[in-house]
C-alpha cells in the first residue's frame, strides 16, 4: 500500500517537472536593444538649424530707378563692417565725424536706437570692407532685424566712402 | 531586468521614429549666430554652401528632383551621363565640382569621395556662371525650392557678395542664411 503511495508521489512529481515555466535567455535582445539605442542616439540630428531670412531688392534697372531716390544727408547713417570685428560708423557724407565701434550690445544696439530716437526717417546704409566677415554680416542683419528699423540697405563701398574711413581704419 | 529592457526598447523606438540623419558634409562650417528663431524648412530646400576658403558646395534635398536636374544640366552642358552615374548623382547630397568633373566623382565608390578634395562649384567672375545654372535650372525642376546660406562664419565678405550677386541675378531675391540660435548673455 505504501509502494502504491511513492509510486503515485513519484508519478505527480515527474508531472510537474516539465510544467514548470521555461527560461528564455534574454540578454542577447537586450544587447541589441542597447546597441539600437546607441547607434540611434549618436546617428540623430535633433536641433533643426536656425535660420534668417534675408529679402534683397530686385536687382533689374526699372526697378532700380525707383529705389534710388535721394536720401537726406541727415537721414543716413553709414556703417561700415571693418576687420577685427570693428564698426565704422558715420552720418551723413560731406565732412561727417568718423567714430568706431563694436557688435557688442552696449555698441551697435545702443548706436541704433539713438539714433533712430533722434532721426525718425533714418535709412542706414552698410557697407561691408573686404575684410570683414559673413559672421559680420549675419550679426549685422541680425541686429538691424532686431531694432526694428524700417529702412536699411546692404551696399557697396565707394571712393568716397573709402576716403572718408581710411584714416580711422589704420588706427584699428 | 524588465522595466529597464522596456525603457531600452521604448528609447529604441523613440529614436527610430523621430531620427533625421545628419548628412554628409564635404567641409566643415561653422555657423555664424543669430537671434532669429525662424526654423530652416526642411523640404524644398536648396542649400549652398560657403566654405571658410571661398569654395562652393551646391545641394537639392529631393532625389527625385536631383536626377530631372543633373538631366537639365548635362543637355546644357553637353556633359554626358551614365545611368550609373544619374543613380549615384541622386544620392549626392551635397558636392563641389564642376559639370566637366562630376562623371569623374561619381564613378567614384562613395567611400573614397570623402578623401577626394572638391574644388568647389566654378564662380568665374563673368556672373553667367556654373552656379548660376545650377541654381536656374533648380528652379526650373522645383518652381518652390527655396534657397539657403550655409557659410562658414569667417568667410571673407567679397566671397559672400560673389554668391549673393549671382542670386540675385538668378532673381531669387528672398534667401535664408543658416544661423546657429545666439544664446542671450
Amino acid at each position: 500500500m505504501a509502494q502504491v503511495a511513492d509510486y503515485q508521489e513519484n508519478l505527480k512529481r515527474d508531472h510537474r517537472q516539465p510544467s514548470e515555466s521555461p527560461e528564455v535567455d534574454m540578454n542577447p535582445m537586450v544587447d541589441l536593444a542597447f546597441l539600437l539605442l546607441t547607434f540611434f542616439m549618436l546617428a540623430t540630428t535633433f536641433a533643426q538649424p536656425q535660420s534668417m531670412e534675408l529679402l534683397m531688392p530686385a536687382d533689374d534697372p526699372e526697378a532700380e530707378q525707383q529705389l534710388e531716390q535721394p536720401i537726406k544727408e541727415s537721414h543716413a547713417l553709414t556703417l561700415v563692417l571693418a576687420d577685427k570685428d570693428q564698426i565704422i560708423w558715420y552720418r551723413g557724407i560731406t565732412d561727417p565725424v568718423v567714430n568706431r565701434t563694436t557688435y557688442a550690445r552696449d555698441g551697435l544696439r545702443q548706436l541704433l536706437s539713438q539714433t533712430y530716437a533722434e532721426v525718425p526717417e533714418l535709412v542706414v546704409l552698410v557697407k561691408p570692407h573686404e575684410e570683414s566677415t559673413y559672421a559680420n554680416l549675419v550679426d549685422i542683419l541680425d541686429e538691424l532685424a532686431q531694432s526694428e528699423l524700417p529702412r536699411y540697405a546692404l551696399a557697396d563701398l565707394t571712393q568716397e566712402d573709402r576716403n572718408i574711413i581710411a584714416p580711422t581704419l589704420e588706427t584699428i | 531586468m524588465n522595466p529597464m529592457v522596456d525603457m531600452a526598447f521604448l528609447l529604441v523606438s523613440f529614436f527610430m521614429l523621430t531620427t533625421t540623419f545628419k548628412t554628409e558634409e564635404p567641409v566643415a562650417i561653422t555657423l555664424p549666430a543669430s537671434q532669429s528663431e525662424v526654423k530652416l524648412p526642411e523640404s524644398d530646400i536648396m542649400v549652398i554652401t560657403l566654405a571658410e576658403d571661398g569654395r562652393i558646395f551646391f545641394g537639392i534635398d529631393s532625389k527625385h528632383q536631383r536626377v530631372r536636374l543633373l538631366q537639365l544640366m548635362s543637355q546644357e552642358y553637353d556633359v554626358p551621363f551614365t545611368e550609373a552615374q544619374v543613380q549615384a548623382f541622386s544620392l549626392v547630397s551635397t558636392f563641389g565640382v564642376s559639370i566637366q568633373a562630376l562623371p569623374d566623382y561619381l564613378d567614384l565608390p562613395p567611400s573614397e569621395r570623402k578623401s577626394v578634395i572638391q574644388p568647389g562649384i566654378p564662380l568665374s567672375d563673368s556672373l553667367q556662371n556654373e552656379l548660376y545654372d545650377w541654381i536656374v535650372l533648380a528652379r526650373m525642376v522645383n518652381p518652390n525650392l527655396r534657397v539657403a546660406i550655409n557659410g562658414d562664419a569667417t568667410t571673407k565678405y567679397p566671397k559672400v557678395k560673389r554668391v549673393l550677386n549671382t542670386l540675385q541675378l538668378a532673381r531669387v531675391n528672398r534667401f535664408n542664411l543658416i544661423t546657429n540660435l545666439e544664446q542671450e548673455s
